[in-house]
């Protein structure tokens, strides 16, 4: 009976460290699926088992570690890469078309189904 | 009346994806290495090759007023290309040359300085590519240069070194002051 307590003892206390290590792991995941391989087409960092990409899923836990909250990590790798290290493109000039054409095209989709209706 | 909203519709349709298609063509789509800061605001320690101290960023690029950061590894065939090159820069007065040895074995990493010479005043390694990273790196090889005294960076090489970044690099540090 004694050795069985201690086996469940063993097996849940080996769960839970397991599980207060996957915690910050599951964080590095959710940033580097938000970061683009650089050295890879087409792959995320997350996706990826290049060594660049081995190597910023080291440092994105290294920051965690250090406290940075998402948004200074983010930042620290635009600083570093530039902006096409994320996947989610800035508002500027060059990506103006590129956020505004889905609500031109919402708005006249819109403006034709209100013909429609209003003709009948 | 619909029938004319429908005309419409695809023309403006046809027009717009023509103008993107149009800027996509003349744009290369490729990374844009462009950095939104040059300064080293930011340090790190490494372990020195050949001693087991540490040192920080700032320590190793205290000397002289230029430095080159030369990121290399014995595993990598352009590192020994370029090696001559580095080796060629040893030379000038205000330039002190640090290897950052990524991702490598010490052994081999010994063997590559032993086997080709030294052109580095001093070597760090960084088994963990975390360093790298810091510096904004690619992947190897790959050579900064820094301006100690105002800690930014000056130039960034990608892949290996050659004639041409070569008189480039010594351009650069005989034009800056």
């Amino acid at each position: 009976m004694k050795i069985k307590i201690l086996v469940l003892a063993i097996f849940y206390l080996i769960g839970s460290f397991n599980l207060s290590n996957a915690a910050n792991s599951e964080k590095v995941d959710q940033i580097s699926k938000n970061l683009r391989c650089l050295i890879c087409q087409g792959q995320s960092v997350y996706d990826s088992q290049s060594d660049f990409a081995l190597s910023m899923k080291i440092l994105i836990q290294k920051k965690i570690d250090e406290g940075k909250n998402d948004e200074q990590i983010y930042d620290f790798l635009k600083s570093k890469y530039g902006e096409w290290i994320v996947y989610d493109p800035e508002i500027n000039k060059n990506t103006v078309l590129l956020w505004v054409l889905p609500l031109i095209l919402f708005v006249f989709g819109g403006l034709l189904i209100f013909r429609k209706v209003s003709i009948k | 009346m619909v029938k004319n909203i429908k005309l419409i519709t695809v023309v403006f349709l046809v027009i717009v994806s023509f103008f993107i298609l149009l800027k996509g063509l003349n744009k290369t789509n490729n990374y844009s290495p462009k950095l939104n800061s040059s300064k080293i605001d930011f340090n790190f320690k490494a372990k020195f090759l050949y001693s087991d101290e540490e040192s920080t960023l700032y320590e190793l690029i205290n000397d002289k007023d230029y430095s080159i950061i030369n990121i290399w590894a014995s595993w990598c065939l352009p590192c020994r290309e370029e090696h001559p090159f580095l080796l060629n820069l040893k030379s000038l007065d205000k330039l002190n040359i640090i290897g950052i040895n990524y991702k490598d074995k010490e052994i081999n990493a010994k063997k590559f300085i032993k086997e080709l010479g030294n052109p580095y005043s001093k070597i760090v390694v960084d088994p963990s590519g975390v360093n790298s990273i810091e510096l904004g790196a690619y992947g190897v090889p790959e050579t900064i240069l820094i301006n100690n005294n105002s800690k930014t960076i000056l130039k960034k090489y990608i892949g290996p070194l050659d004639n041409k970044k070569l008189d480039e690099l010594k351009i650069i540090i005989k034009n800056e002051n």
